[in-house]
């Protein structure tokens, strides 16, 4: 039995759908940079080891190196093409830009995806490897700086910028701190 | 990477129904260990057999007082979860020290249990000698690099170690993987669950074979109340282990009534330490104690050339954590 | 000699990136980003033996996949050119030379490159590819004492060895004397980009999209490989995800100009991480040795350092690791000496701070040691022993801000409260320790042309061969050409990574922005002076196609005054380390630098503390295993090969003291190499404060602080 080694699939990438023929092998990070001219996002490693690939799906933070594109089929997947709001920066991304998180640039889409992560998993009392007491009767740890770099370690940056990286995301944080702000999507 | 089929199960028997239909089919959760493994030519098979959207996504209270996890269950949403937190704060730190935040929201724990060793003969397929890829080629690893490879329970013919934290804690809380094959439904508790290395390294668990794992069962452990995982790695973040103890101590009176120790990174599997377990319970909780539990769990460490600092690094692991747990328990 | 040019607002004044904004929304394209119609996968497969002959490509069966265009290999290549002089009279690397006979001379050698339709299918093809060999025996292994042990011959301007003074007489008559030897591993630029380059033939052009550190260098070798006029070569690399010393001309680029050429459609080639262990050169792991003798007060009578290191059997690379002792330190008998080992093993190249970073290990290790034997604090002593000229050249220094830098880094960081004795601080399971190093390492600046366009809309373009590989190169160009034009950086367009923009240096030895601000300035000038301009107002009437004036700095260049130029640096580390788990943790690190004129403070900052963090990663983390057996790496990859994460590294702080070049017109040394010099020292020493255990060999790994290893 000949089972086919393509199938279709239909990606819901910043709001928009495309319907798509993918051979079974291909990556979501190829299907967008290979076939839909979406290459903000980056291969860094293509597996899994740096971070540089990072998308949200279904609102949170993965990896479309390990992510096949047929099966994200009716997931919703932002990239960073989709952060901004049209012209307007979104606040982490104005964060980077001003307080200079970044040096070659290549690692940042991701870092900025995965801030988004961080920002929504720390608003919803995610707790993280470096949080004290994770029972959640000690209540939600503050978004301290090595609170930051834990949850940022799984994107790696070569030129060294995680510096003014952490300092761009705890000023976004600080402002995303609202009220409203909303839960990470289960 | 060959081109293979896909298809997307959607209830636990059609799933392990797909799976028989081909040989060479494996079933895809989070796909961050398979997909990579594929990449790189460790793994090549002709279907994938997703079972990412099977209804097995819940982590529940069960009668007794213990928890239910579903196989999809992401590690994300295990560290998140407010009674693992509760129960088992060892079982969500030890998640919360591996990968990164990206991977614990695609990895599942049905997965993390599958998951390959990180021997790097293991997952690079120039490197011609590795019994636990191709069965019979000898193992690289004892006379080449193996700094980060097993002391505890080896074997000539592999010295490669489980990569998982999760499983540590797991393992020390007794955890029972439930399982649906062709044959019907089974259990396997965690300690039955991997298979001694011996000369079959590359015959890991004893599940039977197209079987898919549906849940990792918690029994209630008031112990785990009371519990640390602690992870050692070469950088401080996203990196795999080189020693981790995950710990549980319920200590009365001075004397410890109970005591629960699992090792990470030494072992082809989570390494429980009943040995000092044993040695431990009934005991003082001292720090004397602490060390003559881990010496005897330790007595049987085979190190090679290159990993015997393991032994020290467990040693003082279990007396750190150990100390630690006692302390705050006297508070 | 050249005035410094006057700062006029843009230069010294900080400012976020020109691209910040195409970098931050995913608009800003690398190499392997443009779409092209008709474009072919390449997918290089590298040889699984470390040593020998091919005996056979089946490229019969592969052909027949699905997809597959062409598979490459030594039996139908294009025979290409490698006896001609490239980039500073160097001969090519014949690893660049591909598929051009069928010996192996390591693991990871390219031996063929299929093509197909898509990326997934040039994979699975290039995997399914079998190529036989008759393997020979194979030797990897770097040790001292190798047989095959020889001195090189001098490189221009950096003699293998250089030696004053009687080494044995002098340390006879040494109070004090330290002997030591050092290690540090083969290391991995990693970049995070990988390298990739598309190529084409366009209008009878040859077009490749790269990812380079210099597009006229890389046309420059491509045209010779190829025996093409360089006219009819064009590379372009707009955006570089980071370079580190790997973005030269390299397999990737040959490989693609080859395919495109035979099928005459696009193809590009993209490394993976793993074939960038093989294929981009690295930094050979070192064996030094140092021996000091001194008075009782602390001044050298005796500095010899001796590096060995490896290079592979078919192209002759030095890590000039003993040059840091040639630049600090005077001593009565001076040595310092390099060895070679030939290994089966692929060639080493530059990679950031080439020599200076593994060399200032064992050197600013050996000086703390030192220090401690004398009683002496290693601030002081490394004061009593600057040189007044240069200890081997004799020349005099273009301003040497060493003990500037240490005096203000100790001050801020609170040195003077230090107590020496190692192994006193604890907190909870943590022993804490602080450590001093020095950093140097050349300032230079190379002939490069650059062209400037007055618009008639008041506006300016500037037109330079120049490469942003992340060092903000775009940015500081663009405030050094406002300056220049006497405008604000609104009016000022630069325009990057063409070789059409003629010949210039590419990104690297710390040599790039002063070599390019040079050229633009030269042209501004040029440009003033033609229009007359004052205000940089332009007058009436410049034409639609503008006013353009050209600048070329060889002679300018050649007239400079023989200095010995450096930019110079004080590191300071604290760590943190559990000698019960072997853990160690930078808590802070602070570098003061005097690295002639800032010209961004923004990027500036980040360029040093960037540098710092690979010294952190040098100290603690990197290391490539190479498996004897075999001859191949294993854990080439960024789980097995670690870099510092985000959770490594600390809020560190660099600043600077005041220190421009005399001779620059801008004022600038560079500043893209010493933030990582003199910095895995720091925290080596800081570790030994800490514990009283005295790391000589890197990384200090978990295994080796539990073992006490010395």
């Amino acid at each position: 039995m000949a089972l086919p080694t393509t199938g279709s699939t239909t990606l819901i990438i910043n709001g928009e759908k495309y319907p798509l023929s993918v051979d079974h092998r291909t990556t979501l990070l190829d299907a967008l940079r290979e076939r839909l001219d979406l290459t903000g996002t980056k291969k860094g490693c293509d597996q899994g080891q740096c971070g540089a690939c990072t998308v949200l799906i279904d609102g949170r933070r993965s990896l479309s190196c390990l992510q096949l594109a047929v099966a994200a089929d009716g997931r919703e997947i932002t990239t960073i093409e989709g952060v901004a709001d049209g012209d307007q920066l979104h606040p982490v991304q104005q964060a980077f830009l001003d307080l200079d998180g970044y040096q070659c640039g290549y690692c940042t889409p991701g870092q900025i995806c995965s801030a988004l992560g961080v920002i929504e998993e720390h608003a919803a009392g995610w707790p993280s490897a470096v949080t004290a007491d994770v029972r959640p009767e000690a209540g939600p740890s503050a978004l301290t700086d090595e609170e930051i770099r834990e949850r940022m370690s799984g994107n790696l940056c070569r030129c060294g910028a995680y510096v003014s990286i952490v300092r761009a995301v705890a000023r976004a944080a600080a402002s995303a701190r609202t009220p409203e702000s909303t839960e990470v999507q289960a | 990477m060959r081109e293979f089929a896909y298809q997307r199960a959607h209830d636990v028997p059609g799933a392990v129904a797909l799976l028989g239909t081909v040989p060479d089919a494996r079933f895809l959760g989070g796909g961050t260990n398979l997909v990579d493994l594929m990449k790189t030519g460790v793994e090549r098979p002709a279907l994938l057999v997703d079972v990412r959207q099977l209804p097995l996504g819940e982590i529940e209270l069960t009668e007794d007082g213990g928890l239910r996890i579903g196989a999809t269950v992401t590690n994300s949403d295990v560290a998140a979860h407010p009674e693992v937190r509760r129960r088992y704060p060892a079982l969500a730190q030890a998640v919360l020290a591996g990968a990164s935040g990206q991977l614990r929201n695609m990895a599942t724990v049905g997965g993390n249990l599958l998951q390959r060793t990180r021997c790097g003969y293991f997952a690079d397929p120039t490197h011609t000698s590795c019994n636990k890829r191709v069965p019979g080629s000898g193992c690289a690893a004892v006379r080449g690099e193996h700094h980060n490879h097993a002391i505890l329970g080896a074997s000539a013919h592999c010295v490669a170690t489980h990569p998982s934290d999760m499983g540590v804690a797991l393992a020390a809380f007794d955890a029972v993987v439930s399982f649906e094959s062709a044959d019907g439904q089974g259990e396997l508790a965690l300690s039955d669950f991997y298979l001694p290395v011996g000369e079959t390294p590359h015959l890991e668990t004893a599940l039977p074979p197209g079987a898919l794992i549906t849940a990792v069962t918690l029994p209630p452990a008031p112990v785990a109340a009371a519990s640390r995982y602690r992870k050692v790695r070469e950088r401080a973040s996203y990196a795999f282990a080189i020693g981790s103890l995950a710990a549980a101590l319920d200590v009365r009176d001075g004397v410890v009534h109970e005591v629960r120790l699992a090792f990470g990174a030494v072992a082809s599997r989570p390494w429980r330490a009943r040995e000092a377990e044993r040695v431990l319970t009934g005991g003082p909780a001292t720090a004397e104690a602490f060390a003559a539990a881990a010496d005897a769990e330790l007595a049987a460490a085979e190190p090679l050339p290159d990993n015997g600092y393991k032994v020290p690094l467990l040693h003082n692991l279990v007396v750190t954590v150990l100390t630690e747990l006692a302390e705050e328990a006297a508070r | 000699m050249t005035a410094v040019t006057p700062l006029r607002g843009a230069v010294g004044t900080a400012h976020t990136r020109i691209e910040g904004r195409d970098k931050v929304t995913g608009a800003a394209r690398y190499a392997g980003e443009l779409p092209f119609a008709e474009l072919a996968h390449g997918w290089l497969v590298l040889s699984t033996v470390a040593r020998g002959h091919i005996r056979s490509v089946e490229d019969g069966a592969v052909l027949e996949l699905p997809g597959v265009l062409a598979v490459l290999h030594h039996g139908n290549a294009p025979r290409v050119e490698t006896d001609y002089s490239g980039l500073m009279g160097m001969r090519p690397d014949p690893s660049v030379a591909l598929f051009q006979h069928d010996r192996v001379p390591c693991a990871g050698w390219p031996v063929a490159l299929v093509v197909a339709e898509t990326s997934e299918q040039a994979r699975e093809a290039a995997e399914a590819l079998e190529v036989r060999y008759d393997e020979e025996p194979h030797d990897v292994g770097l040790r001292t004492g190798h047989p095959g042990t020889y001195t090189p011959a001098d490189a221009p301007h950096a003699p293998a060895v250089t030696a004053k003074g009687d080494l044995e007489a002098e340390l006879a008559r040494s109070t004090v004397v330290l002997e030591a030897e050092y290690s540090t591993p083969e290391e991995h630029h990693n970049s995070m980009e990988p390298h990739a380059a598309t190529a084409r033939w366009e209008g009878g052009r040859l077009e490749v999209v790269d990812s380079n550190q210099g597009a006229v260098w890389v046309r420059n070798e491509l045209a010779n490989l190829f025996s093409l006029d360089p006219g009819s070569v064009r590379v372009l690399s707009e955006h570089v995800g980071g370079g580190f010393g790997s973005k030269g001309v390299r397999a990737h680029q040959v490989a693609a100009v080859m395919a495109a050429t035979l099928l005459q459609r696009p193809v590009r080639v993209v490394l993976t991480r793993r074939q960038m262990f093989s294929l981009v050169g690295y930094r050979s792991p070192t064996a030094q040795r140092v021996r000091l003798g001194a008075d009782a007060d602390g001044r050298l009578r005796v500095l010899e350092h001796q590096a060995l290191s490896q290079s592979s059997t078919v192209y002759e690379f030095l890590e000039p690791s003993a040059a840091p002792g040639r630049v600090l330190y005077d001593a009565v008998a001076h040595r310092t000496a390099h060895e070679l080992v030939r290994l089966d093993v692929p060639t080493p190249t530059f990679m950031r701070a080439p020599g200076e970073a593994p060399g200032s290990f064992a050197l600013e290790s050996a000086i703390d040691e030192l220090a401690e034997k004398c009683g002496i604090d290693p601030i002081e002593l490394r004061a009593r022993n600057l040189p007044e000229a240069g200890p081997v050249s004799g020349l005099p220094y273009a301003g040497r801000g060493l003990l500037t830098c240490f005096r203000e880094g100790a001050r801020r960081f609170g040195w003077a409260d230090r107590d020496p004795r190692p192994g006193l601080r604890r907190e909870g399971h943590w022993l804490l320790g602080t450590g001093t190093a020095a950093a140097t390492f050349p300032a230079g600046a190379v002939p490069s042309t650059a062209a400037i366009t007055a618009q008639a809309d008041g506006t300016y373009t500037v037109r330079i061969t120049a490469a942003d590989i992340g060092t903000g190169a775009r940015t500081a160009l663009t405030l050094i050409a406002a300056d220049a034009l006497h405008v604000g950086t609104d009016r000022v367009h630069v325009l990057i990574g063409d070789s059409d923009f003629g010949p210039a240096m590419m990104a690297g030895g710390s040599m790039g922005t002063s070599s390019w601000g040079r050229a633009i300035i030269a042209a501004a000038d040029a440009l003033r002076e033609r229009l007359a301009l004052t205000d940089g107002v332009l007058p009436e009437g410049i034409p639609p196609e503008g006013i353009t004036e050209r600048s070329d700095t060889t002679a300018a260049l050649a007239a400079r005054p023989p200095k010995e130029r450096h930019s110079y640096g004080a590191q300071f580390a604290e760590v943190a380390v559990d000698v019960s788990t072997g853990e160690v943790r930078v808590r802070r690190m602070l570098g003061i630098f005097a690295a002639g004129r800032i010209i961004n403070p923004l990027t500036a900052r980040a360029q040093f503390t960037g540098g710092m963090v690979w010294g952190i990663s040098m100290a603690l983390h990197e290391e490539a295993v190479r498996d004897r057996a075999s001859g191949g790496l294993v854990g080439n990859d960024l789980a097995g090969y670690h870099i510092a994460a985000h959770a490594d590294v600390p809020a560190l702080e660099a600043d600077w003291v005041d220190d421009p070049d005399p001779d620059d017109p801008a004022g600038i040394k560079g500043i893209g190499e010493i933030g990582i010099v003199g910095a895995a020292a720091a925290i080596a020493n800081a570790v030994h404060h800490a514990t009283g255990v005295r790391h000589r060999r890197l990384p200090i790994r978990p295994d080796r602080v539990l073992q006490g290893e010395a």
